[in-house]
């Protein structure tokens, strides 16, 4: 049992760190810092200039393009990168479809997209969950009826994140109505400048625009878009939900989240004195703190057995669920530090609106980050999924 | 012992929910939510009109009610349907105060609906506490600045505290007094708030100590936690309905134990509430009235929470979106906690009143 990094480990966390420092465009670290909406070129920049270095695609392997990092390389990035401000990287294409592409799709497939991702040809949006179709993904109803060379595609898909600004999305939709639920899925990619399809938004409750719907008229697609089998699209798409799983711990995230919560209390002042000495919120700080140690180290555990080549399956929903909630305890711990400051709207919806949005403890719209967060224990499979996912593998053998 | 309304309380309630509901639906509220006033005139004139202002001050003071369970039957309708005007403020303290202040004239406009006011006390560094304020009043001029301000821009006089040497003093400034400046926002709960700064405005003294200040402020209490109560009931009215009709794997949501049982929890919870809620009407002019507010606002400020949590949980990604109900009402519950002493606030004001 030995807690500490390798020497290896600790020259790559010294390289991550000053390529972050020297590397990372100040106004955007600065955004991430107060929690501001990205726009979609700083996200762009921000690929950009990891691609130019190799380190877009961590998790893929070198023949694809990808930095091959090991977990423990790719826990060490996101540790560093949430400390510094980075803005996260877009996961659709590169953790959630690349994979899946590169286990699943044909010589072409791989040859035409990956590149492409790489290169920010193409920004990637995921068409999973619909208004009928959430916890119980399988009951999805898009349509997808073959016509010669196309696929015509009917249906609607929601909680689209930043389909805003993609120009693909990689779909889920029904192909054999008659097949027991899971057996007539297909996994599908759709230009959505394809005739037909149409994304509309979704104002968060606060304020900020994320997600859409997407919908889907008549829209052809042609049928070298499928991936795989078709009716084996569940079987990539639990593969890819594992993909989604990992890293949701959000162990950097909560650290970060924790630091600015004791930066932010240090300067507020509760009866002529620091909040941060005030021993009811130094004592709720610390209680994070302690469950935040154990669990940085319960993931660093699941991360060595994947990294020992252990696929992570029970532990990735674990960490999900404990991750979800001590985000969300430290977003609770934030909107308290402001005190009467967490009521303000800072909203970015209406351009200018935020200069006179006061802000003296320079903490960002944590109450509106509080609100925003109440979806970490919703997507990507709710926590009361998780959970039924555990109590299936602990007590019944398999899920 | 009795747990029933009056029959005039009874009535009031009766009104106010009956014209809440037929006049304040999401579709009208999201309409205010997006004015530039974040609020409407018409339903501030027609809460005038219906009696629902004048309940809120003793026959005394020109009103009808005034005591601990009007104003609690007042705010608990509108928070039941998420209303955003400033009653709590502009009418209920602001109003309070002037009363209190022998200003009959004035308290009459307020309760006709006639003219808005502001309280203007908290500053950036004041966080919760009452007794912290280094705005200054020399020979009757204020200078200084006053943090996160309901209603101020709409409000056609400000009452303000500043430092008068060690005296905390009240004072009277009308809109647009000499160097009062007002920076306004909006609140991520809906309405809006302003950072007021002073620059050798002249304002009025009013004939008012800190103590009328912590009177009203006592009021001010049960009605954000009656306001709480009233949102919560929705909110926890809507994840039941959403639990019975939404259908996943083949059957409603609530049927799964998981859920049920935590919806179960909510209920119960819910009904420590409503006795919180009582008790903080039930003794606000009892000697240890300020240990049972702060019992009431702590454990609010906790089952509001819960509340607002595990509803949004139970909803899923629609409970998520701006446009539902709940969304709006979730965060009127939680923002309730930042207001006139949070959780933690009350629990250690508990603590120390306990010992006393």
């Amino acid at each position: 049992m030995d807690l500490s990094y390798s020497s290896e480990e600790l020259a790559f966390q010294e390289e991550i760190r000053t390529f972050l420092q020297n590397d990372l465009p100040k106004d955007i670290a600065e955004k991430v810092r107060l929690d501001g909406d990205l726009t979609k070129d700083d996200m762009e920049r921000w690929h950009a200039i990891l691609n130019a270095r190799g380190w877009l695609a961590q998790n893929w392997p070198k023949e694809f393009g990808g930095a091959e990092w090991s977990a423990v390389q790719r826990h060490i990035y996101d540790t560093e990168a949430a400390d510094a401000h980075a803005p996260r990287i877009v996961p659709f294409g590169f953790s959630m479809l690349g994979p899946v592409l590169q286990k699943f799709g044909s010589k072409e497939q791989q040859d035409h997209w990956l590149p492409r991702m790489l290169d920010g040809t193409d920004w990637w949006c995921q068409g999973y969950s619909e208004p009928g179709a959430g916890s119980d993904l399988a009951s999805l109803k898009t349509k997808a009826v073959r016509d010669g060379d196309h696929y015509i595609v009917n249906g609607q898909k929601t909680w689209t994140t930043l389909g805003q600004f993609a120009n693909m999305i990689f779909c889920l939709v029904r192909t054999d109505s008659d097949a027991k639920q899971q057996e007539g899925i297909s996994f599908l990619l759709i230009d959505m400048d394809t005739p037909g399809v149409e994304v509309r938004p979704i104002i968060l409750l606060d304020g900020c625009h994320e997600v859409n719907e997407v919908w889907f008229t008549d829209v052809k697609v042609p049928v070298e878009n499928l991936v795989g089998e078709e009716n084996k699209g569940w079987t990539y798409a639990k593969y890819l939900l594992t993909h989604e799983r990992t890293g949701l711990g959000g162990v950097g995230s909560s650290e970060a989240g924790l630091k600015a919560v004791k930066r932010i209390a240090k300067a507020a002042n509760h009866n002529g004195k620091p909040l941060i000495e005030n021993p009811h919120f130094a004592a709720r700080v610390a209680q994070v703190e302690i469950d935040l140690r154990a669990m940085a180290t319960t993931n660093l555990r699941i991360i060595s057995k994947a990294a020992a080549g252990e696929a992570p399956g029970l532990e990735a929903s674990m960490l999900k669920v404990k991750g979800s909630i001590l985000r969300q305890e430290i977003n609770d711990l934030a909107r308290r530090a402001v005190g009467p400051y967490a009521m303000p709207f800072a909203s970015e919806a209406v351009e200018g609106a935020n200069d006179r949005i006061p802000d003296p403890l320079d903490a960002g719209p944590v109450a509106g980050q509080y609100f925003n967060n109440r979806k970490l224990s919703i997507f990507g499979g709710s926590n009361e999924i998780q959970r039924g996912i555990i109590a299936k593998v602990t007590m019944s053998g398999g899920a | 012992m009795d747990f029933n309304l009056t029959e005039e309380r009874q009535m009031l309630q009766d009104t106010l929910r009956r014209y809440l509901r037929e006049q304040y639906g999401t579709e009208r509220r999201n309409e205010i939510l997006a004015s530039d006033t974040g609020f409407s005139s018409d339903i501030w004139a027609e809460l005038a009109e219906l009696g629902v202002l004048g309940a809120l001050f003793t026959e005394d003071q020109g009103g009808f009610g005034g005591a601990g369970f009007d104003i609690a039957v007042v705010f608990e309708e509108l928070g039941r349907a998420g209303v955003v005007e400033p009653v709590l403020d502009s009418a209920l303290v602001g109003g309070r105060l002037l009363a209190a202040a022998g200003k009959a004239d004035m308290v009459e406009q307020v309760i006709g609906g006639a003219i808005h006011l502001a309280v203007a006390h908290g500053e950036p560094d004041s966080r919760y506490d009452l007794d912290h304020v280094n705005t200054t009043a020399t020979d009757n001029k204020l200078t200084g600045r006053k943090a996160v301000v309901m209603n101020a821009e709409a409000a056609d006089h400000l009452i303000i505290s500043a430092k008068d040497g060690d005296t905390i003093a009240l004072y009277l400034v009308d809109k647009g007094a000499q160097g009062l400046d007002i920076q306004g926002y909006p609140l991520l709960a809906g309405g809006r708030a302003a950072e007021v700064t002073l620059d050798n405005t002249p304002g009025a003294p009013l004939d008012l100590t800190l103590t009328d200040f912590e009177a009203a402020n006592r009021l001010a209490i049960i009605a954000q936690c009656a306001e709480a109560l009233g949102a919560m009931e929705t909110a926890t009215a809507l994840t039941k309905d959403y639990l019975m009709t939404r259908k996943q794997f083949g059957r409603p949501i609530g049927t799964f134990q998981a859920l049920a049982h935590r919806m179960s929890d909510l209920l119960i919870e819910m009904e420590q509430a409503r006795s919180a809620v009582i008790n903080a009407a039930g003794y606000a002019d009892d000697k240890d009235a300020d240990l049972h507010l702060s019992a009431s606002k702590n454990l609010i400020g906790r089952i509001g929470r819960l509340v607002a949590e595990e509803a949004i949980q139970m909803h899923g990604g629609i409970a998520m979106t701006q446009e539902y109900e709940l969304a709006h009402i979730a965060k009127r519950i939680v923002m309730a906690d930042h207001r006139f002493g949070d959780t933690d606030y009350h629990l250690e004001r508990f603590i120390a009143l306990s010992a006393a």
